[in-house]
């Protein structure tokens, strides 16, 4: 009854806490931003602009649920929730600390990368669903880039799994203890977290909703609460990726003093920063050199890199 | 300008005499009528044949000179056309006229001598009634398809009041949006080709990055632009129409406006065709202070393209960097002329006021604080990876394009013509100045960046010149003509105190004639070509703007292009919807 009770409140706690980081991160990402801008961002609602979260959350649900009338509405509506879902049921498999997790699974890497294949469909979808020309464009770059993106992000995750002998993210961890992945799987780390970048579609990979060229891409005729649900499933995509990179290459809840939570939530802090700086600083490749960097350096690298990780391995015995 | 050639002897060499008849302007430009027959062949042999070649359709205007009194001398008309056409090799420039006569004229096209004469002649139609036989596409370019009338014949309304209480009826507007749509057949564009569908996107006119108001519609295989057509107007505003109604005073501030971001900049054309209408010579006091403030606002020109060609390419804070400078800049210009982005600051014969108590120091801060942001931007920008990726190579032409097309200013440099009105045909003073003249070397959209980024530092070069050597003396001349009048006398004497207030109320009356003036502006050659019937305001101001030429070009760049790069061509052309449609 106990052990039910608490995974219960684990599995809550996670829920909640991933969705107010996301909602969160916007007014992070807001104030980050302005401060590199030199610009002061939003700092008139409550206490250095805290509640401009609340504010904005309070205009998006109270907007006119729109559908247009050439949409196709089933699959409009479904879109922005797959997203959404995908991201957050990936949060299931990070151990937060020791004992704290949602489930123990031995396939939770393959659990990840199934779960983010699957978040390809939500913005293909939205981008057909549309029925605006705008978002078809946006849609297929988004499906060309992810499914290309997704190729080495799994690859490049092989070396930590030979590593750790593993596929279970808490193994992992521990595995991690004298140390982190990050030293011999550097490279691993760079195209994980490139693979990342473009897997959130995040500048300098945002290309499906490149404003400049497709006005908002896939999602050019979303509003209020769905466009919210695009808009907060970035940021808990963002928030995931960080998470992960933290547990694969930065020894997850390892750390001295501070307790092993604390750690990890810092960790993971750093590399959302880490994220929102490449916003701040990057210009956006085109669509063919994206995908061109894609299959001709980062597949051959993490190719390399997988097949100097197994060799030194079986090496060593 | 230098010593020339005389055209008129080697036109009646070839053509022999009795074809032309000489026109005089109050400028040098040599200018003829040329019969409406014999037009096209004498506009082929001087793009052509002759020595020396005058290779730039420059402009290509009409005149209604139904209600004109002062013509003497010249051939009867009821519209001229005039053609006036640029010589590189000469540095000189000639003007042919063709008299037309009727109510809805007909004339041969030049399209087969220049293909930048398409939009001209557009215009023509759309604006005099002017019909060119042979033309590929003559329709309205400016006015919307549904309008009634052709807006720069004397007799067409200039005031909304004379022309009765607009509606927008319900069928009016579904009228209005079906003449608005797009048919690909009337742009000369297939739906397909053998079993390819192509994708028409109509860009525009709301788009993040069409930089205002303009439509593009588009061609697509998949995202490559297999044809384009530009739909232009949105943002006219009549600004030539309201130059005839407006006094020879009270027309500058309507310049301010026509490309919004070179403030003064825009001033100085006209105000240097209305000195030369009338004669008047400014003090070297005011036309350090014209540079001065014309270079600020080239800067100020060019940092918001610095910052929107970043964004274009997807860097989001680059805008707000030069966004920033750009507001150092108005602090300058605001100090000035009491305005920031439209000051209508300068005057015919001067400017409105002598440089504030302590101008100097504002300036030296802007000429100490800029540089190492500069530095910084290179950095972030030019020297980024990803940006050279995006932009080298991409959209560029040649120079025999530039100059086929008509482009003038850093699009033209970016190909590496060294070709600069301020140091070729000097104005204002600039022959003072020490500065180089920025060149890039492909005519890509990273050249042409190139180029303005090295010309904020020429301005600043130039700046720091007008810093150091402030002439004394006045800031107006001393002309009866210049206006506002000075007020020095007119409590001395009834004959001042009379002429002060026909100078302020009606303002000046400039004497009949013609005269040209293009001036190195921010995104090119601007230059106004104004008739003065002897009246207190233009009988006809025509403004000749690089944007409309640059504009025109790029359906021909853009075939082959992915949308992306059509986006990156766009924000390196720098142009300003107001300088296109006026």
């Amino acid at each position: 009854m106990c052990e039910a009770a608490r995974s219960i409140l684990v599995v809550v706690g996670v829920l909640a806490g991933a969705i107010a980081i996301a909602a969160g991160l916007i007014w992070v990402e807001r104030r980050l931003l302005a401060l590199w801008q030199d610009r002061l961002g939003p700092n008139r609602v409550g206490p250095f602009g805290l509640l401009q979260v609340m504010a904005d959350m309070i205009k998006i649900m109270t907007k006119e649920d729109w559908v247009p009338p050439f949409a196709d509405r089933a699959v409009f509506v479904l879109a922005p929730a797959i997203i959404v879902v995908t991201a957050l049921l990936s949060f299931a498999i990070i151990p937060f600390a020791p004992g704290i997790g949602v489930v123990d699974l031995n396939v939770g890497l393959l659990f990840f990368l199934a779960m983010s294949s699957l978040g390809v469909y939500s913005v293909a979808f939205a981008g057909w669903a549309s029925g605006n020309k705008y978002s078809l464009l946006g849609g297929l770059r988004a499906a060309a880039q992810m499914l290309s993106y997704e190729v080495f992000m799994g690859l490049s995750l092989m070396g930590v799994v030979i590593l750790a002998g593993s596929f279970n993210l808490r193994t992992i961890v521990e595995a991690q203890e004298d140390m982190w992945f990050c030293i011999p799987q550097f490279l691993g780390l760079v195209i994980f977290v490139i693979a990342g970048v473009a897997e959130t579609h995040r500048l300098p990979f945002d290309l499906p909703e490149a404003e400049t060229e497709l006005v908002a891409g896939y999602h050019t005729e979303y509003s209020g609460m769905k466009f919210g649900m695009f808009f907060v499933g970035e940021y808990i995509g963002v928030t995931l990726i960080s998470a992960l990179v933290v547990t694969l290459f930065f020894g997850g809840w390892n750390g001295p003093v501070l307790p092993p939570i604390v750690w990890f939530l810092l960790k993971t802090s750093l590399f959302i920063c880490l994220f929102i700086l490449l916003r701040a600083t990057f210009p956006r490749p085109r669509f063919d050199q994206l995908l061109g960097f894609g299959w001709k350096v980062m597949l051959p690298v993490s190719l390399a890199n997988l097949l100097v990780t197994g060799a030194v391995t079986l090496a060593r015995g | 300008m230098e010593e020339a050639p005389d055209i008129q002897t080697e036109l009646e060499n070839k053509f022999g005499t009795g074809l032309l008849s000489p026109q005089g302007t109050r400028d040098d430009i040599s200018t003829f009528w040329v019969p409406k027959d014999r037009i096209l062949e004498t506009l082929r042999y001087l793009k052509r044949d002759i020595p020396g070649p005058f290779a730039m359709l420059y402009d290509l205007t009409a005149i209604d000179e139904r209600l004109r009194n002062h013509r003497d001398g010249q051939p009867e008309s009821d519209f001229s056309v005039v053609y006036h056409l640029l010589s590189f090799d000469r540095n000189q420039d000639v003007r042919l006229k063709v008299a037309l006569k009727g109510d809805r004229p007909r004339l041969p096209s030049s399209v087969s001598v220049w293909p930048a004469a398409n939009w001209y002649e557009r215009e023509v139609y759309d604006m005099f009634g002017v019909t060119f036989d042979g033309h590929p596409n003559l329709r309205r370019i400016l006015m919307p398809p549904t309008w009634k009338g052709h807006p720069l014949r004397k007799e067409h309304p200039a005031r909304a009041t004379e022309m009765g209480i607009f509606q927008l009826t319900e069928e009016k507007a579904v009228a209005e949006e079906a003449a608005a749509r797009f048919r690909p057949e009337e742009w000369g564009m297939k739906p397909a080709v053998g079993d390819v569908d192509y994708m028409f996107l109509n860009m525009g006119p709301q788009h993040p990055s069409t930089h205002g108001v303009l439509r593009i519609m588009l061609a697509l295989d998949g995202e490559q632009i297999v044809d384009a057509a530009l739909d232009i107007g949105y943002h006219h505003r009549g600004a030539e129409k309201m130059a005839e109604r407006q006094s020879w005073h009270t027309f500058i501030p309507y310049t301010d406006r026509i490309d919004y971001l070179g403030g003064v900049m825009n001033n100085l054309p006209y105000v240097l065709a209305v000195e030369k209408l009338a004669g008047i010579r400014a003090p070297d006091k005011a036309k350090v202070i014209r540079v001065m403030m014309a270079e600020f606002f080239r800067i100020a020109s060019h940092l918001v393209f610095y910052g929107t060609f970043g964004q274009d390419l997807g860097a989001l804070s680059p805008v707000f960097f030069t966004f920033n400078d750009r507001e150092r800049v108005f602090d300058v210009v605001e100090a000035v002329t009491g305005g920031r982005m439209h000051p209508m600051w300068f005057r015919i014969g001067g400017v409105a006021q002598d440089l504030p108590n302590g101008w100097e120091r504002l300036v030296k801060e802007f000429v100490d604080y800029f540089p190492p942001r500069l530095a910084e931007y290179d950095k972030l920008l030019m020297q980024s990876p990803i940006l050279k990726a995006r932009a080298k190579g991409v959209g560029s032409y040649t120079r025999e394009d530039a100059v086929e097309w008509g482009v003038t200013g850093p699009g033209l440099r970016a190909c590496g013509f060294e070709w600069d009105f301020r140091k070729k045909r000097p104005y204002s003073g600039y022959e003072q100045f020490q500065f180089d003249i920025p060149v890039g070397q492909n005519g890509d959209c990273y050249d042409r960046a190139v180029v303005r980024v090295e010309e904020m530092r020429q301005s600043l070069r130039i700046i720091e010149q007008c810093l150091k050597n402030m002439p004394e003396g006045p800031y107006m001349a001393d002309h009866p003509l210049a206006t506002p009048p000075l007020k020095k006398r007119t409590m001395h004497d009834i004959e001042t105190l009379i002429t002060h207030f026909l100078g302020v109320s009606w303002g000046p009356v400039i004497p009949p004639g013609e005269a040209s003036y293009g001036i190195e502006a921010t995104k090119g050659n601007n230059g106004y070509y104004l008739i003065s019937d002897g009246n207190t305001g233009a009988y006809r101001a025509r403004i000749r703007t690089p944007s409309f030429a640059h504009l025109q070009m790029i359906p021909y760049i853009g075939r082959g292009l992915l949308v992306p790069d059509l986006v990156a061509l766009l924000g390196s052309i720098d142009y300003v919807l107001a300088d296109v449609d006026r």
